[in-house]
């Protein structure tokens, strides 16, 4: 059992690091203050491969893995929340479930302008009655002729209005249950379709988070998402991946707060001394450490079973991203209130990145599945069928 | 069009610091790069090969783990990659250092030659002009911009009251400032195809050279005796009248050699 | 080699336009010192056309003999006219020492000269002295980004050549009334050779200032007071050769634009010399200049935490110390 990266995702690593630090951390503060898109970051990252790590390069992306993956989520996040949930919902939302789920001209047509982030990709599966119980979606989608008919809204949608494509759940058939839901892809200009005005949340406020609409928005058949019915089953697999994204950005979150107050410990004096000094803080800090690196291991651990899972579809992994997730996020939270903490009045301030850090640590407790919800996934594995 | 471009891997000196009971290096933790000044003479190349099509090999002189670099160099874009490593090389100073270089490039085929302007271990600027000089090609350093009509480079030479601007035909060598290009990144696709691409290794026998110019033998100048500068010590502060404060604070410029 | 062959100190009198560059005299200065221990003369090295008239100043300067090399070829510097030039010169008269200074120029030509010899060059030496019991020539430099510094030699070739920044040496006070030799030295040159052409030369205003490129930075604080304050701060910059910077402040204040602020939200610099003006020393402003390599620190507080960082703490006020330091280095540089 190896626990170190191979030299391909150890020089990944490097370049991603490298480029969060000089082209991420620099716009970081600006693009929350100002809740701005990060346009030229997104081109930046788009020249580079960033949007298309995890697709084979037969369809125009890196042909990269998912640990490099789960590491690229983790370096921007580090400086900055919001340019790492744009990768992730990007990749794991959209770009993923066409690539396991797609037809051959499906993953011809739309993975190439993905994975070089000519588009940004989206999922909705959200709705203002179906957050956690997302199998209580209303809205719906009807077959006319060579058409599917979608109507109804989505809420709180990562990439809204900056995505080319979205993966959109639907109910097809009520009588059916969760087997009555079907999954489509839905182009951003469809007549139809528009998106709603921003939410103005407390954190990764630079992300663009909406309500979709559907009002007799019509796309062509082709577009339907793997079979009629397998809907759920396709978004929950999604969000199995995604969660992976989740847990990377809550770890990088957590090690940039970290990070900040390491450093900004070393150099606060008080009582004559530096703070760091004090067994209070060394103490906590190397608590937070702990649960840092634990939390970094789930991560990596379930990514390397994703990567396993390609080659082979009888492992599972839905437990292992879901602890992932549960587990980083949890830390998340505790290391950047501890942060602000340590920064004192200072923290409190947006002069230090580190209250930015502890509003933006706050939603991967919620998103993709709120802890709760992993909580139940991670228990349904456990306990089977009781 | 050929470019063969020199690189050399460096320990990062941003972040080298002084160990203060037994002042010499602490060079552990210190990641190894490839020098800005060479990255930025491979940006220089592979705009050349973007904007007018042009084959980049890279080649380094140095001890096995410099593959790193010549890795990262493969993820950036360049199509081939030679590391020069031998024991006969050790303790080259510049002198040695360029007759190396040169001896390999005699065996290669290449149009123009670009070297950073220096590293920051040795800050010394002089290997790309030793090597131009053993190879019998004009330098140009301190380049800042490259142009080519498929017969003249035509070429920016940033000096300290400006920059000028001079033109060669046929072959030459060119030294780079690193904040002149701003280099691409690798890209990820580059970075997952690096490690399969072939590094080719030559030891001093491939290379076109008497022994006696390599290595510590080849070397004119010997190091006699390293050490570390005195570390600050913690000021002094002195409650005077303006007079004396100037007085304090000529002596202090004098003392740094400001004035 | 037979060394003994290899005598005096040689300097290359760079010349830019036809004017000396200071750097030559410093090195002449130095190159006095190492010839006084080596019993032995200094020579200049003067490469131009139409530039024999300089050859007065270095003789002022402390230079024993000069050899002018005046040539149409060398009218603006290219280097293999240069290095042809100085190769020659090297091959007849035998230096034992070759100081060049650490310009763009001899930054350029010293290693082409030196490989053309195949001799032993070394670069931006801070100490150069001859050691006392073996009369050795013996070359102190930085090295590993200047974090550490290394002693050289160039024990069994000649000449031993080394490069030193401007500013480093100290130029000898002038004296008209020396007295020098002055040579005419004609190189046979190989224009076969000559296959660069400088096409134009453009002298280029600085436009914008990045402080964090600047080497000596003045830098004020609340102490300064209002826009009018940083005038007398903008003047000792301009005599020192450094740049204005400032506290967040007073960027808040609306006295300084934010691209000269030194702190935490603003820049983080590392120059040769820090005055910190007037400048309390929050930790957010150290934050951004406690690696300077010399900080100098004025303030009426003697407790203000600047002083736990400043290498020359002064408590006065600002206001006097200012003016008549700009004055006092107003005298000094031009010396």
């Amino acid at each position: 059992m190896n626990f170190n990266l191979t030299k391909t995702q150890e020089l990944f690593r490097q370049m991603i690091h490298e480029f969060a630090e000089k082209e991420v951390k620099p716009l970081a503060a600006e693009i929350d203050e100002q809740e701005r898109f990060p346009e030229e970051t997104v081109k930046k990252m788009a020249k580079l491969g960033i949007f298309g790590i995890p697709v084979p390069k037969e369809y125009g992306g890196a042909g990269g893995d998912n640990i490099m993956y789960s590491i690229a989520v983790e370096e921007l996040s580090r400086c900055c929340a919001t340019t790492g949930v744009i990768v992730s919902a990007h990749t794991s939302l959209c770009m993923v479930p066409i690539l396991e789920f797609g037809t051959e001209e499906q993953k011809r047509k739309y993975l190439p302008k993905l994975a070089s982030g000519e588009w940004i990709g989206a999922f909705g599966l959200t709705e203002p009655n179906a957050g956690t119980d997302s199998s209580a979606q209303q809205t719906t989608a009807v077959l006319d002729g060579d058409e599917w008919v979608l109507n109804g809204n989505k809420i709180f949608i990562t990439n809204a209005g900056q995505a080319g494509l979205y993966v959109i759940i639907a109910m097809t058939d009520k009588s059916q249950g969760n087997r009555g839901i079907s999954a489509f892809l839905v182009e951003a200009d469809t007549p139809g379709f528009s998106v709603g005005k921003q939410e103005l949340k407390m954190g990764i406020r630079g992300s663009s988070t909406a309500e979709l609409i559907f009002d007799n928005c019509r796309i062509p058949k082709e577009n339907l998402l793997g079979q009629v019915g397998r809907g759920f089953r396709i978004a929950m697999k999604t969000l199995d991946g995604g969660r992976i994204g989740i847990a990377a950005q809550a770890l990088g979150i957590a090690q940039g707060a970290l990070d900040e107050t390491v450093k900004y410990t070393k150099e606060r004096k008080q009582f004559g001394r530096a703070i760091a000094k004090f067994q209070n803080t060394q103490f906590q800090m190397a608590d937070l450490q702990t649960k840092i690196e634990a939390a970094r291991l789930l991560v990596r651990s379930a990514a390397f079973k994703k990567d396993e899972a390609i080659k082979n579809d009888r492992i599972a992994y839905s437990a292992d991203s879901a602890m992932a997730k549960l587990y980083a996020s949890e830390v998340a939270m505790e290391v950047t209130t501890k942060a602000v903490q340590f920064h004192g009045g200072y923290g409190y301030t947006r002069e230090y990145p580190v209250e930015r850090m502890m509003r933006d640590a706050k939603i991967t407790e919620i998103y993709e599945g709120t802890s709760e919800v992993q909580r139940m996934v991670i228990a349904g594995n456990l306990f089977g069928k009781i | 069009m050929k470019i063969l471009v020199c690189i050399k891997q460096v320990p990062d000196t941003t972040e080298i610091r002084i160990d203060p009971v037994t002042k010499t290096l602490v060079r552990e933790g210190v990641p190894s790069i490839m020098n800005p000044d060479d990255k930025g003479g491979l940006e220089l190349a592979l705009r050349f090969k973007d904007k007018f099509g042009a084959e980049v090999t890279v080649i380094t002189m140095g001890p096995p783990q410099a593959d790193l670099i010549l890795r990262e160099a493969f993820a950036m874009g360049a199509d081939r990659a030679i590391l020069l490593t031998d024991r006969k090389f050790a303790g080259a100073d510049t002198l040695a250092t360029s007759n190396a270089l040169a001896g390999a490039a005699r065996t290669l085929d290449w149009d123009l030659i670009i070297t950073g302007r220096q590293a920051i271990d040795g800050d010394t600027a002089q290997v790309g002009p030793e090597m131009a000089e053993h190879l019998n090609i004009p330098q140009i350093s301190y380049v800042a911009g490259l142009d080519y009509d498929g017969k003249t480079f035509t070429v920016k030479k940033q000096t300290e009251e400006g920059h000028q601007i001079l033109q060669f035909e046929g072959k030459g060598l060119l030294t780079v400032l690193a904040p002149a290009f701003k280099s691409r990144y690798m890209s990820v696709g580059g970075i997952v195809d690096a490690y399969d691409r072939e590094v080719e290794v030559w030891g001093a026998d491939k290379v076109d050279l008497d022994e006696s110019k390599l290595g510590l033998k080849g070397s004119p100048t010997k190091v006699v005796k390293s050490f570390a500068k005195e570390l600050k010590q913690p000021g002094v502060i002195h409650e005077v009248d303006a007079e004396h404060a100037v007085e304090l604070i000529i002596s202090k410029l004098k003392e740094k050699h400001i004035i | 080699m037979d060394n003994s062959q290899y005598k005096h100190v040689f300097v290359f009198a760079e010349q830019r336009d036809g004017v000396v560059q200071s750097v030559a005299l410093e090195l002449i200065g130095k190159a006095r010192d190492l010839a006084a221990d080596l019993g032995e003369k200094v020579f200049a090295v003067l490469l131009g056309k139409g530039i024999a008239p300089s050859a007065k100043k270095l003789v002022e300067y402390g230079a024993d003999t000069v050899i002018v090399v005046d040539n149409d070829n060398l009218k603006d510097y290219v280097t293999e006219q240069y290095a042809q030039a100085m190769y020659q010169v090297v091959v007849e008269y035998k230096p034992a020492i070759l100081l060049f200074g650490a310009t763009t120029i001899g930054r350029d030509l010293a290693p082409r000269v030196a490989a053309r010899l195949g001799t032993g060059l070394t670069a931006d030496c801070t100490k150069l002295e001859i050691s006392e019991d073996t009369k050795e020539f013996q070359m102190t430099r930085p090295a590993f980004g200047g974090n550490l510094m290394a002693t050289i030699m160039c024990p069994d070739h000649r000449p031993q050549m080394s490069t030193v920044r401007p500013g480093v040496m100290q130029k000898c006070t002038p004296n008209a009334s020396r007295k020098g030799e002055i040579i005419n030295f004609a190189p046979k040159f190989d224009s076969s050779k000559f296959s660069v052409k400088l096409v134009k030369t453009v002298k280029e205003e600085k436009a914008s200032v990045d402080i964090s490129e600047a080497k000596i930075l003045v830098s004020g604080g609340r102490g300064v007071g209002c826009v009018a304050g940083f005038d007398k701060l903008r003047e000792l910059a301009k005599v020192v050769g450094g740049e204005v910077s400032s506290s967040r402040a007073m960027v808040d204040a609306g006295n300084m634009p934010h691209d000269r602020q030194v702190g935490q939200t603003g820049k983080t610099v590392r120059p040769d010399v820090y005055f910190a003006l007037g400048i309390s020393g929050a930790i957010q402003h150290l934050a951004g200049m406690e690696e300077s390599e010399c900080i100098i620190a004025v303030n009426k507080d003697k407790f203000a935490p600047i002083f736990a960082v400043a290498d020359l703490g002064i408590v006065c006020d600002l206001n006097t110390v200012v003016p008549l330091l700009t004055e006092r280095l107003k005298k000094e540089m031009a010396k």
